[in-house]
């Protein structure tokens, strides 16, 4: 019978400028960017980063919770494979990822409504 | 090592051998059972709940109570099933054959008939009178027992009344 | 001593293109034939699908996600209930987990086959195209004994499958399987010793393992590159049941991927016939579930072109906040970039193709 290998999905949450680092941290492991992605829950953004591991098929997730606007530092100098993900992110979900290697200019999905997934914008104040 | 001429023996074999194509549609084309054609209504079992409607991903499905219909519009259905599964009374069934190409599109509707309605108007009218009877048994059941516990409820006070004006001439 | 310095032109490649397989849009940076650079662009196929969340119910967004690619059906219909099954935190019965792995297998053997086909074609070898397509119809005409319909299933159910399959339909795909396989062996020679395949495959398109796993290839694509990464071996469905090894190729050029494609069809043949004598005879499809979902999960399964990655997060109504499908292709892209520099020009179609792109996939 084939061995089964099948661990736990791990979770941390992050801050946004802590990043880059944990990023390098992982990659000096062994592990490669497997997908990243953005969620609108409610009325704010939810980034996820995730990381697998192809020995021990374990599966690591830093999550991020930006303010409003806040940069997000981009971790394609480190990690090429992050570019569609990172612009996919900006042009549909508004995350404000700064210094991307290769920016398509929000011109990636070619679409009408400008960031049509964002979370919305509280009127007034 | 590279080889030249390994797929000459198909080639020859492919020559000689009938084509691997049918000549459809002048041969009638065998549809495996089972196969997802369109979907078929056995109105007179149908109970109008609308559940098929609500879940239909591509809402092609209309019910209307007070007239018996149900329509589906056959160029949006998918084929998809999810109608017959969650159909109470497993009405909705899948028959084979695909929806043929036509100028414009289209609706089906499927009515109940005449001995059905009469006989869900008569399943009706009798529950409602079984319905009805069975209140009022009720209602006169409890009534009597009302009456029974009154009556006990004055007995013993008669008694009193009774032993106390025994009692009094006594004196 | 004169230098001569090579004019470099920028040339937009795709969407539309006659040997280009899918539209993707290239901008090559070329120095006479030569490609130096390349800038990818997706987004001709972006219909949105992962809005539709707001709008239909957990159970009708099944029939969404299976239509996010037609060759790769069944894998996104099977991850999408598996996802909400790691939400609702059931366990499927074991029948089930037999027939989604028999089917996937199915569905592999198509996809792989149809990719064979397509390779041919791009070469110029039409009557090897047709060799394969030929073969390939039986194991769609078993899909539709099984299913219902040839390429777009909708067999899964958040609990379990919907349709069951009585010993008749196991032993006429026995049968089928077991003449496929006759057939495969009879290409097997011209796609691995013929003297004009291997001219035009072997030595293009190299891809180190050292760049593979720094850029994230998955996949066959990787495979072919020496990394023994296939998610079967995480045991799902019914794979702990199963002997099965992954298939790796040292060669890390064209060729080795289209060996270790062909392979995994006569791997896939193997897997189909350990699940029909292994199959339990308990007839249970479906554990139900009751509520709706609440909380988040990942699910990692592999499809014919690679790791996908499922990502469904719930708050207790009916409807899902958030889906995410991650497709194979959409990480194979950038390694595909990697490979194309250094290349002839000549080759570029059959070099996009030996990624197995799926654009429709990677865009939804």
């Amino acid at each position: 019978m084939t061995e089964v290998k099948c661990p736990e999905n791990i979770l941390e949450e992050i801050r946004a400028d802590q990043l880059p680092e944990k990023v390098m941290a992982k990659m000096a492991e062994g592990y490669r960017l497997s997908q990243a992605c953005a969620a609108t829950i409610e009325d704010h953004l939810e980034l996820s980063y995730s990381f697998a591991e192809d020995n021990s098929f374990q599966y690591y997730t830093f999550r991020i919770l930006p303010a409003e606007g806040e940069e997000i530092p981009s971790i394609t100098r480190i990690c090429p494979a992050a570019i569609f993900y990172e612009n996919e992110m900006r042009e549909l979900f508004g995350a404000n990822i700064t210094l991307i290697a290769l920016d398509l200019q929000d011109k990636m999905y070619r679409i009408e409504e400008v960031q049509p997934f964002a979370p919305e914008k509280k009127e007034g104040e | 090592m590279a080889k030249l001429a390994n797929f000459t023996p198909t080639i020859l074999k492919n020559l000689f051998s009938k084509p691997a194509t049918t000549t459809y549609p002048f041969e009638p084309f065998k549809y495996p059972e089972g196969t997802r054609g369109h979907i078929e209504n056995d109105i007179d079992n149908c109970i109008f709940c609308g559940m098929c409607t609500r879940n239909c991903p591509t809402r092609c499905l209309t019910v209307d109570k007070a007239t018996h219909t149900w329509t589906i519009n056959r160029f949006d259905c998918l084929a998809c099933e999810y109608c017959t599964v969650v159909c109470p009374k497993k009405c909705l069934h899948t028959v084979e054959g695909y929806q043929e190409p036509m100028p414009e599109k289209s609706s089906v509707t499927y009515t109940m008939s005449e001995e059905a309605i009469a006989a869900e108007a008569e399943k009706k009218r009798i529950a409602a009178e079984k319905a009805k009877a069975a209140k009022e048994a009720a209602l006169k059941k409890k009534a009597e027992e009302e009456a029974k516990a009154a009556a006990e409820a004055a007995a013993p006070a008669a008694e009193t009344v009774a032993e106390a004006a025994e009692a009094a001439p006594a004196e | 001593m004169a230098e001569t310095t090579a004019k470099r032109s920028i040339i937009p490649y795709g969407p539309q293109h006659p040997v280009l397989p899918e539209p993707i849009h290239l901008d090559l940076v070329l120095e006479d034939e030569k490609i130096v650079d390349v800038l990818p662009n997706v987004g001709f196929i972006h219909r949105g699908l992962e809005k539709l969340v707001q709008k239909k119910d957990f159970n009708e967004m099944m029939y969404v996600i299976e239509r996010v690619c037609g060759i790769c059906s069944f894998v996104h219909g099977m991850g999408y209930c598996a996802t909400i099954e790691k939400v609702f935190d059931v366990e499927i019965p074991d029948r089930a987990k037999f027939l989604r792995t028999m089917w996937s297998e199915m569905s592999r053997i198509h996809s792989h086959m149809l990719w064979l086909g397509l390779l041919a074609d791009a070469f110029g070898f039409e009557s090897l195209f047709y060799q394969v397509w030929r073969s390939r119809e039986q194991i769609l005409n078993m899909v539709e004994l099984h299913t219902g319909s040839r390429l777009i299933s909708s067999v899964n159910k958040v609990g379990g499958v919907l349709k069951d399959v009585d010993d008749d339909k196991l032993k006429i795909l026995s049968k089928t399987v077991d003449q496929i396989e006759e057939d495969m062996l009879r290409v097997q020679k011209v796609f691995f010793e013929d003297y004009s395949v291997q001219s035009r495959l072997k030595g293009i398109g190299i891809l180190t393992p050292e760049n593979a796993h720094a850029l994230g290839a998955v996949g066959p694509f990787a495979r072919a590159s020496g990394i023994p990464l296939d998610l079967r071996m995480r045991g799902d469905n019914a794979m702990p049941y199963i002997d099965f090894e992954p298939i790796t190729s040292n060669d890390c050029d064209c060729f080795a991927r289209c060996y270790v494609r062909f392979m995994e069809v006569l791997q896939s043949i193997d897997i189909i016939r350990q699940c029909i004598a292994k199959m339990p005879a308990d007839h249970t499809l479906v554990t139900p579930v009751k509520g709706n979902p609440q909380g988040e999960a990942f699910m990692r399964l592999e499809q014919p072109r690679g790791e996908v990655v499922y990502y469904a997060k719930a708050n207790g109504t009916k409807y899902l906040e958030r889906f995410r499908v991650r497709t194979p292709t959409f990480a194979n892209l950038i390694p595909l970039c990697e490979t194309l520099k250094g290349e002839s020009f000549a080759d570029l179609g059959l070099l996009v193709l030996s990624i197995d792109p799926c654009i429709s996939c990677t865009e939804r």
